[in-house]
Parts: structure tokens; C-alpha cells; sequence
């Protein structure tokens, strides 16, 4: 029987950010007559797709009970150096040497670049015990920093059309980009609710210290889901570079805030153990629909970041108010 | 300095009880406190010391029973009321803020102002520094007290206490983390405050130092008083027999013991030694040898602090850097260096702490149970649920765990149901070896009992169990062989004939003549 109410108390804080999103859609049909169209439906999701990738690893980080603040630079640079690769190569002009890239060698590289810069994340936090809000902060900085090295502070442009298709092509009528991140979200969904790792992710948020006394190699698990956060920026990073047809310098900026919101507005507890994917979708959708919204109504950005502040704290005084009532 | 006829009473507790969920913690407990005398307290761990001294500080208030101080009745409803009263406690672990000055800890929440509203630094210095000086205490006022040896913070407290013109300070513990030249001196401002007519509340398992500085000795058993009197009407076997009581050696009698076979030798450890992490050159644990073998239950006994969770935890593999010594398993050496490796080589720990160290509580009976042996259920890089929820319900119908259903938060099951599912985990992992702490701590009487069992049938199947634990009936309940450890040492060893509460109980409190 409390098993029971509990389940239907999880199942209602779950509805209540679809119940928001929905009751958005209506306003937002009646506001606008250009918000319930196909086109519109499409535009949305391909918008949202950068926001999704960076957020579901945004949501693996934040369900051990870490944070990532170093998405959105992670993905400027590793755009960036796709970018960078596929139109210049490396010289090496001592040995008058010229690398040139493909595509998917470019692509390949970039994925490479946000591994690694993931990974490095993992280190300092298991390694060094540095707090990952600080740990993220540093390679915020440090990635930013090396994106500017790289562009010189100028786009990188001119990617060609191959390059052009993860991020403006269509298949079947769905857009690229809505493609990707949907593949994304199914395979983490599936991570998530159905391998061991998943479960260890979860178990690891609720309690570091029983996790480990029940043999689970806490740190391993932590710098592996870092590394997976990072890679997955760099998706973000090479959709919105293909997307552009450039690189950049200033890519992702504060991207890191949205995807951070998109997570709590889904119902992940900041404090690690509890939360979801799907949850993540909905605050993504929640958030995209917002935004869209209010351009579409012609609302000024600075009053956009305002509302967008003001959902988020409602998500989550909603949340927690919930939380008490149990 | 024995006075004449009784000294007088300054505060007095009469009739005491307190119960908590599962457990009496007090039950009808006098206790008289007289001015200008140290008044020991003593007792097993569980016997009821903290929470009478929690009811005196106004930490919670007692079920039923009177608090009279000076004769007039008094109620604390918060530990404020109670230091304003001239009551303060000295906690084991001391409540000082290391990265404040001693003069701000000395005056924290009452800082005096100047006119501006601003703190008064030389003020309160000044007042600091007097307080210190009074307590003989050399230390700068305004050095941070991060900088000051475990001896001298606690003088700091003492000074704290003294400025709120404390006329009862209740220490627990006190001599427990500093050494014997800072013991002394500690003894040498206990006999300072006495003779200004301060009372002293002392809580100690070290019946030694009552024969330096005791005066008044109150003894409490399972919540309940045993005795009181002047120090010097009792020795310390006496002290011993009244802590035991007889009635253990009854239970002992009664209840239906399980054959005793005698297995092949599955473990050993030999000297092992773990340091203290922040304090090199201190051990926690100092040079235990023991061996279990297949089917025996070794019991660990030993009061607070003597050690017996930092050696389970080094053979687990959770202290690697600081601990020492060899373990062989099944004859052959084993180096153990994480919990991981631990449950290869198949040993198994349930830690004293459930809800912190031995379940994830947002997680639910089934992903509990399942945490350490996950590989099991995986095909193909893959979890299946229902093999899953299959093996877990194998092992919840096996322990009797009473669960609405497996996918309830482990959260809402009681603690007698939390530690099956600990249990439920450990055997999922099929050991060879269960190492158990303090298994049954804060569990119902009928959980307890359970567990017990429980514990029988599995060394029935050949398991061997290492159970650490500081109740001296479940050690003579369940063991067939007792170590008993004293500040990290191995004082005794007893075969199950052999054993007796009471040499148990001086092993533990180390008398060394009896050893």
C-alpha cells in the first residue's frame, strides 16, 4: 500500500513537467497562430538537439552527485577543432608536412578532443579530490581558452557540404540533428535503466560510501561518466558547427546553464541518485518550447532569459514542495 | 579530600526514562550530583550514560522523571536552558569551530560589543585569557584553534564551560583521545574546579583513573540504576560484576546453542596494524593475530574506541595506506586492497553504520539487494530484470525479509528488515568469509533474534564469521571463540567454555594484572 502511493506520487512529480509542458502548448496555440505548425514542431526539436546532447550528459554527471560546468567550452572547442582540421589540416612546417583531414576524420577528432577533456575532468576530481564544481570551472576556462588559441579568435568557415549534413540535412523528412539526438537518447535511456554501469551511476549519487564498500569502483565510474559528458559536448559542438557552416570562437556560451536547467526542470535531484533521461527530454522540451514561444510572440531576449530564470525556480520550488508532502 | 558526612547536592535526577523506538534507554534511573566532587557515571556501551547526560544538558527531555537543581525542580528544553542553568558538557568529540580563534570559540553566540555594535576582541580576549590562565592554560587567545593539540582544545572547552559559570560540567570521555602527560594535567584542573566547588560529571570506561580521582561512582546496566555509592567502597571487580549483572551467564544457560564443530582454518591475519590517517605513528589497531575457520563465529568484543571497526575495515580492504600485516585465505596469502577485491576473493562486510555505509536509501530493496553481485544479472552487457528480480526474491524469501514489494525504497523497511537486506547482498555474493559489525545495533528485540539465527543457520552451511560488536550478550550468544580487543591491542582470546562476562569485561577494560 505505501509502495503503492509512493509509485503514484513519483508518476505525479514526472506529470507535472509534462502537465507544464502541455498546458504551454495550449497557451502557446492560442498566443500565436504560427506555434502549431509542422514546421514549427520540427524547428523545435532540432533546436533543442545541442541542448539535449549536452544534457544527458549533463544529467549522468548530476545523477553521481556532481555538476559539469564546462559543457558549453568543452564544445566550442571540440567544433572547433573539427572545423579547424577539416579546412586547414596540421603543418608541420619543419618537416614540410601537411595533414589533411576528412570528414569523419575531422568529426572523429573532434569527438577525441571532448573525450579527452572529459576524461581529464574525471582525473582532477578522482585524482586529486578537486570538487568537480571546481574542477569544471578550471576546464571551463582552460577550454574556452584554447578555443580562442585555436580560431585566433576568427570563425573558422567555408566547412564544405558533407561536413554540412549532421547538422543541416534531413532524413526521411526529420531533420539530422533530431536524429542524432534522438539516437543519443535512446541509447541512454537504455545505459541508464538496463547496465550495470547505469545502475551503478545511480548508486554511486545515493551513497558514495556504501558504493563502495559494496565493491563498486567509485572512482572508475565517475571519471568514466566525466568522459562520456565531455564526448557528448562535442556532439553538441559539432552539430552547432555544421549547423553554421562555422566555428565559432564564442560558441556555447552559458550553454552549460541551460542544460544544468534542463536537468533540474526534469526532476534529477542536484544531490545525486534520483532522476532520469526521459526527465531531461521534457525539461529540454519545456525549455525549447519556451523559447520558441516567446520569439515567435515577439518578446525581447533579455525578458526571455528573465521568464527562463523564473521556470526554472518554479520547477523546483514545485520539487521540493512535492518532496515534503511525501 | 574526603569531606565530612555528604556533600551537598547540587543537581539531581530521580526517576528517569526515556525510551526510544525499540529500545528502553533509561528506566527509572536516579542520579545524585554532588557539589565539589567528581561523580563517575559508568556502564557498558547501551547502558544509558549519553542519554542521561542528553536529558541533564537539555538535549531532549526525558520521558517521566524530575530534574532537581538545588532542591527546586527544573525543566530544559534545549541545551541553551540548560548552559544558562550552569550545566555544560564536554563532548567527546570536541564541538569547538577549528578555524576560529580560541577567544571566539570561548564566546561564540555571545560575543560582548562595543558601543558601535562591533565585537569586542579586547574584551574577550581579555576575559579568554583570565579564563585560561585560571585553568593554567598557556594559550594565546587568539590563536586558531585548528593549531592546538586535542588536550588543550579540550581545556578550551573547559574554559567555554567556566565562562558561562558552570556549576555541573559533564565530560565525556575526556581521557579517551589525548595522551597520559595531557591526562594528568586534565586530572590536576578536575581537582582545581572540585576544590572551587564545581561538579564534575565523569563518563568513563577506564575504571582505573576512578581510583585516582574518583569520589562518587554510579553504575547503570541496560538502562536501569545497579548502584551507587563513595568510590572507595568499591574495587573494580566489583564495579565489573555490577556492569555484567548475572543475568547474561542465565541467558547463556538457557537459550539452545548449535553444535560446535570444530571446520578446517579459513582465515587468518597475522599482526595486523592500521594507523590513524591524520596522526602517523598512532595506531588505531596494533598487532592482532587471529584465525576463524569454516562454520565458527569469532566474536570481536571491545568497548568504544578499542578498534575493532578499523580492523574489519582494513580487512576489507578500506584503509589500505595505513594498514599492515598479512591475511591468508584458505591457506594462502592474500593481498587485499579494496572492497572489490575483497568480494573476489570472497569475503563480505557489513558495516555498523547501515543507513550511511551499507545501503543506498534512495534505492530501492531489490536495487539494494542486488548492488554487489550485479554482474550476475547481466546478459550481454545487459541487465535483465527479471532474472534480476528472481535471484533477489530467491534470497528475500531465504532471510524472511518482510518488504510490501521489491521495488519499495529500502528506506521504508525497519531496521531489522535493512540489515537482511544488507545480509541479502553479502550472500549474493556467495562469501566464504561474513564479516559483521555491530549487527544487530538499534534493532528490535524480535529482529534481533532473527538475526541471530539467521547468523547460526549460514555458519550451519560452512560460512565463517568474523562479528565484531560491543554487546557483551550477543558475543556470548553467537561466538565460538572471543577475541577481546583494548585500545587497538588484543588483550584476551577465550574458547566458548572458557569465556565469563566478567574476564571478558576486565579483558576489555584492560586490566593488565588480569590478562
Amino acid at each position: 500500500m505505501i509502495d503503492g502511493q509512493v509509485r503514484l506520487k513519483q508518476e505525479l512529480i514526472r506529470f507535472q513537467s509534462i502537465i507544464a509542458l502541455l498546458l504551454m502548448v495550449v497557451a502557446m496555440s492560442f498566443l500565436s497562430d504560427n506555434f502549431l505548425t509542422t514546421a514549427n514542431g520540427w524547428n523545435i526539436l532540432r533546436q533543442i538537439s545541442v541542448n539535449l546532447c549536452l544534457s544527458i550528459g549533463m544529467t549522468l554527471v548530476i545523477l553521481t552527485g556532481g555538476i559539469d560546468l564546462s559543457v558549453g567550452a568543452v564544445l566550442a572547442i571540440s567544433g572547433a577543432f573539427a572545423a579547424g582540421l577539416l579546412k586547414n589540416g596540421i603543418a608541420f612546417s619543419e618537416a614540410d608536412l601537411l595533414i589533411q583531414f576528412s570528414v569523419s576524420g575531422a568529426i572523429l577528432a573532434g569527438l577525441l578532443m571532448g573525450l579527452f577533456l572529459g576524461w581529464f575532468n574525471g582525473l582532477m576530481i578522482t585524482r586529486f579530490r578537486i570538487p568537480p564544481f571546481v574542477a569544471t570551472l578550471g576546464m571551463f576556462s582552460i577550454a574556452r581558452g584554447l578555443t580562442m588559441l585555436w580560431t585566433k579568435g576568427f570563425p573558422i568557415t567555408g566547412l564544405g557540404e558533407t561536413f554540412a549534413i549532421i547538422g543541416t540535412g534531413n532524413y526521411l523528412g526529420i531533420p539530422m540533428p533530431v536524429w542524432i539526438s534522438a539516437a543519443l537518447v535512446t541509447v541512454f535511456v537504455v545505459v541508464t535503466r538496463k547496465t550495470r554501469f547505469g545502475r551503478y551511476v545511480y548508486a554511486l549519487g545515493g551513497s558514495e560510501r556504501a558504493s563502495l564498500l559494496s565493491g563498486l569502483n567509485v572512482d572508475r565510474i565517475k571519471v568514466a561518466v566525466y568522459t562520456i559528458c565531455g564526448g557528448l559536448s562535442a556532439v553538441g559542438g559539432l552539430l552547432v558547427t555544421s549547423r553554421l557552416d562555422s566555428a565559432q570562437p564564442n560558441a556555447g556560451l552559458g550553454y552549460e546553464l541551460d542544460s544544468i536547467a534542463a536537468v533540474v526542470i526534469g526532476g534529477t535531484s542536484l544531490s545525486g541518485g534520483r532522476g532520469s533521461i526521459l526527465g531531461t527530454l521534457l525539461g529540454c522540451l519545456i525549455i525549447g518550447v519556451l523559447n520558441n514561444g516567446l520569439i515567435l510572440l515577439d518578446v525581447s531576449p533579455f525578458w526571455q532569459q528573465v521568464v527562463k530564470g523564473l521556470v526554472i525556480l518554479t520547477a523546483v520550488a514545485i520539487d521540493k514542495m512535492s518532496k515534503k508532502l511525501q | 579530600m574526603s569531606t565530612v558526612d555528604t556533600p551537598r547536592t547540587i543537581l539531581e535526577a530521580q526517576a528517569m526514562s526515556k525510551s526510544f523506538p525499540g529500545v528502553q534507554a533509561l528506566d527509572n534511573v536516579d542520579f545524585r550530583i554532588y557539589e565539589g566532587q567528581l561523580n563517575a557515571l559508568v556502564g557498558e556501551n547501551g547502558a544509558g550514560k549519553t542519554t542521561l547526560m542528553n536529558i541533564l544538558s537539555g538535549v531532549f527531555p526525558p520521558d517521566s522523571g524530575r530534574i532537581l537543581l538545588r532542591g527546586n525542580e527544573v525543566v530544559f528544553n534545549r541545551p541553551k536552558e540548560a548552559q544558562e542553568a550552569g550545566i555544560s558538557v564536554i563532548f567527546q568529540e570536541l564541538n569547538l569551530l577549528p578555524n576560529l580563534s580560541v577567544a571566539e570559540n570561548i564566546f561564540l553566540g555571545r560575543e560582548p560589543l562595543t558601543r558601535l555594535g562591533l565585537i569586542d576582541y579586547a574584551q574577550m580576549e581579555e576575559r579568554s585569557r583570565s579564563l585560561l590562565e585560571r585553568l593554567k592554560c598557556p594559550v594565546n587567545p587568539r590563536s586558531l584553534v585548528s593549531n592546538l593539540r586535542i588536550g588543550q582544545q579540550q581545556v578550551v572547552e573547559i574554559a567555554k564551560a567556566l565562562s558561562f559559570d558552570s556549576r555541573v560540567i559533564i565530560m565525556d570521555e575526556p581521557t579517551s583521545a589525548i595522551t597520559e602527560s595531557e591526562t594528568s594535567v586534565l586530572f590536576d584542573l578536575i581537582d582545581s574546579l572540585k576544590s572551587e566547588g564545581v561538579a564534575i560529571v565523569y563518563i568513563t570506561h577506564k575504571l582505573e583513573e576512578l581510583e585516582r580521582i574518583g569520589d562518587w561512582l554510579t553504575v547503570l546496566r541496560d538502562g536501569c540504576w545497579v548502584g551507587s555509592g563513595r568510590q572507595t567502597d568499591y574495587d573494580r571487580d566489583s564495579i565489573v560484576r555490577m556492569m555484567v549483572g548475572r543475568k547474561m551467564n542465565q541467558d547463556l544457560s538457557t537459550e539452545s546453542r548449535r553444535r560446535i564443530t570444530v571446520g578446517e582454518e579459513l582465515f587468518k591475519a597475522e599482526n595486523i596494524s592500521v594507523e590513524q590517517v591524520n596522526r602517523p605513528g598512532h595506531y588505531l589497531v596494533k598487532k592482532v593475530s587471529f584465525s576463524v575457520d569454516r562454520g565458527e563465529v569469532l566474536g570481536i568484543f571491545g568497548l568504544m574506541g578499542a578498534g575493532r571497526t578499523a580492523l574489519l575495515e582494513a580487512l576489507f580492504g578500506l584503509r589500505n595506506e595505513f594498514s599492515r600485516g598479512n591475511t591468508f585465505l584458505e591457506g594462502r596469502r592474500v593481498n587485499i586492497n579494496s572492497p572489490g577485491e575483497a568480494i573476489r576473493a570472497g569475503i563480505a562486510f557489513a558495516p555498523e553504520d547501515r543507513k550511511e555505509e551499507g545501503l543506498v536509501l534512495k534505492m530501492t530493496v531489490a536495487e539494494n539487494t542486488s548492488l554487489a553481485s550485479l554482474k550476475e544479472s547481466e546478459r550481454f552487457f545487459v541487465l535483465d530484470s527479471s532474472l534480476e528480480r528472481d535471484q533477489v526474491q530467491g534470497f528475500i524469501d531465504r532471510l524472511r525479509i518482510k518488504t510490501p514489494s521489491l521495488s519499495t525504497p529500502v528506506l521504508n523497511l525497519s531496521g531489522g528488515n535493512q540489515q537482511k537486506v544488507i545480509l541479502a547482498k553479502w550472500l549474493a555474493t556467495s562469501p566464504k568469509l561474513l564479516m559483521l559489525d555491530e549487527p544487530t545495533r538499534g534493532i528490535d528485540i524480535g529482529a534481533k533474534q532473527e538475526i541471530y539465527s539467521l547468523i547460526e543457520e549460514l555458519t550451519g552451511a560452512g560460512l565463517a564469521v568474523l562479528m565484531a560488536s560491543s554487546e557483551l550478550p550477543e558475543i556470548m550468544r553467537l561466538s565460538d571463540r572471543i577475541i577481546v580487543m583494548a585500545e587497538g591491542r588484543k588483550t584476551a582470546e577465550f574458547s566458548r567454555e572458557e569465556a565469563d562476562t566478567e574476564s571478558i569485561m576486565k579483558a576489555a577494560l584492560h586490566f593488565r594484572a588480569a590478562v
